[in-house]
């Protein structure tokens, strides 16, 4: 197969780079966070992004400079990303099966004469 | 199912404009591709920081210095959500970092070049912001869709970025004799280069085309350069200032302007660390990773110590 060659904006492939010094690692990796907002009073928090911390406070204070420099939130929450569990996208046809055939819990599934109003 | 059935799948799913999720399978092209263009674009914004931070203790007034912190700031920002887009395809900060520091990992040329006067800061926003965000407009609807999601909220802040710095050459182009003069000159500078950000012509690359087929890249160097050029040659006539090029001409037929040869030796000098400030900016970079491990390590401990305590009040 032939993959990627092509150089794009942004994309300068690795051969043609120079460079060779290496550079030495930490010992101190901070946990990764995902962030959630809540834009304004009323709105559900919502998935803003993640990132480093140390700890929880110093997490809420980054999410604060990288997530909210515009006045985009009201409240943070911040949780350790390995505490989400999520589905798996290649169950997701068994996971979801049950409602797939129960198009009756849409209200578009009941014929109504037009003189019937606000419902 | 074997691979050609989740590599038809995955196609299906991209042709029809759905988005791929970090757990979603994708072939290793793919994701080597993104966390490679992705992580690049991260250490842009950062390295990016280094020719502008040079003006903010110089910048001419209190309101332009908190200007370019604001600026400054942001492109810190742009970096991190970045970054964090790459992290979801399995590349520790970490290692991106160490990519950088030790040349493996590019940034883009146009921060290799130097930030020699006032209007140099304007000249960035304009031009080099300018042609970021004919990329980055086209990125908000890659395939990927962590990148897509931090293009989205990088391109809201970004409009500020090229206004500004069109305001500064503004007031520079309508001011003293001395001002005129640096306000070209800034312009002839970064002209040339800010062309370059848009990558090697199209007619240079044989092979094929996977990037576009993936829909992680919608429009050709050619196009994004051609859509600059058009834009800015319009734009520096409210400046009444020049573009460094003879050719540059409006052609009625092609509905475009023609533009000059970009001189693609240096474009390939400065990508391979030949330009005029490859070494001064690694090296910032890396100290400032060096300086700041006793800080690193501090919070970690802090936040160790802070653990401990509160294990030993719940006990």
């Amino acid at each position: 197969m032939n993959f990627i060659r092509k150089f794009y904006y942004g994309d300068i492939p690795e051969d043609k780079a120079g460079g060779n010094i290496v550079s030495s690692s930490s010992k101190t990796d901070w946990p990764l966070w995902e962030v959630f907002i809540r834009s304004k009073q009323g709105l559900d928090h919502k998935h803003a992004g993640s990132l480093h911390a140390a700890d929880a406070q110093m997490a809420i204070e980054n999410a604060r400079d990288v997530y909210t420099r515009r006045m985009e939130g009201v409240s943070i929450w911040v949780v350790e990303s390995k505490y989400i569990h999520a589905s798996s996208p290649d169950e997701a046809a068994s996971l979801y099966e049950p409602a797939n055939d129960k198009v009756y819990r849409h209200p578009t599934f009941y014929d109504l004469p037009d003189e019937v109003n606000h419902m | 199912m074997p691979v050609q059935d989740f590599e038809q799948l995955f196609q299906d799913k991209i042709d029809n404009e759905v988005k791929i999720e970090p757990k979603d399978w994708m072939p290793e092209a793919y994701r080597k591709t993104n966390i490679r263009q992705i992580s690049q674009h991260a250490h842009s914004e950062i390295v990016g920081m280094l020719p502008e931070g040079n003006w903010i203790s110089r910048a001419p007034s209190l309101k332009r210095k908190a200007i370019l912190l604001a600026k400054v700031q942001d492109e810190a920002g742009h970096g991190l959500y970045l970054y964090s887009a790459a992290e979801t395809l399995g590349m520790s900060r970490e290692e991106m970092i160490n990519d950088l520091h030790s040349g493996k990992a590019k940034y883009s040329s146009i921060f290799n070049y130097p930030t020699l006067t006032w209007a140099d800061i304007g000249a960035i926003g304009w031009l080099v912001d300018g042609a970021a965000i004919m990329n980055q407009v086209m990125l908000t609807r890659t395939s990927y869709g962590p990148y897509a999601r931090a293009m989205v909220r990088i391109c809201k802040e970004e409009s500020f970025h090229q206004r500004q710095g069109f305001e500064i050459l503004l007031v520079l182009s309508r001011g003293t004799a001395a001002q005129k003069i640096m306000c070209q000159d800034a312009i002839n500078r970064w002209w040339w280069p800010a062309l370059m950000m848009f990558g090697p012509k199209d007619s240079e690359s044989t092979n094929s085309d996977q990037s576009m087929k993936w829909k992680i890249k919608r429009k050709t160097n050619d196009e994004l350069r051609q859509n600059f050029v058009d834009m800015i040659a319009e734009q520096i006539k409210t400046l009444g200032m020049k573009l460094p090029d003879d050719q540059l001409k409006w052609n009625a037929e092609r509905k475009h302007y023609d533009f000059g040869e970009i001189n693609w030796d240096e474009f390939w000098q400065v990508v391979k660390g030949n330009g005029p400030c490859n070494k001064q900016r690694l090296e910032a970079r890396r100290k400032a990773w060096e300086n700041g491990e006793w800080v690193r390590e501090a919070a970690a401990a802090y936040a160790q110590k802070r653990a401990d305590r509160q294990k030993d009040k719940a006990a």
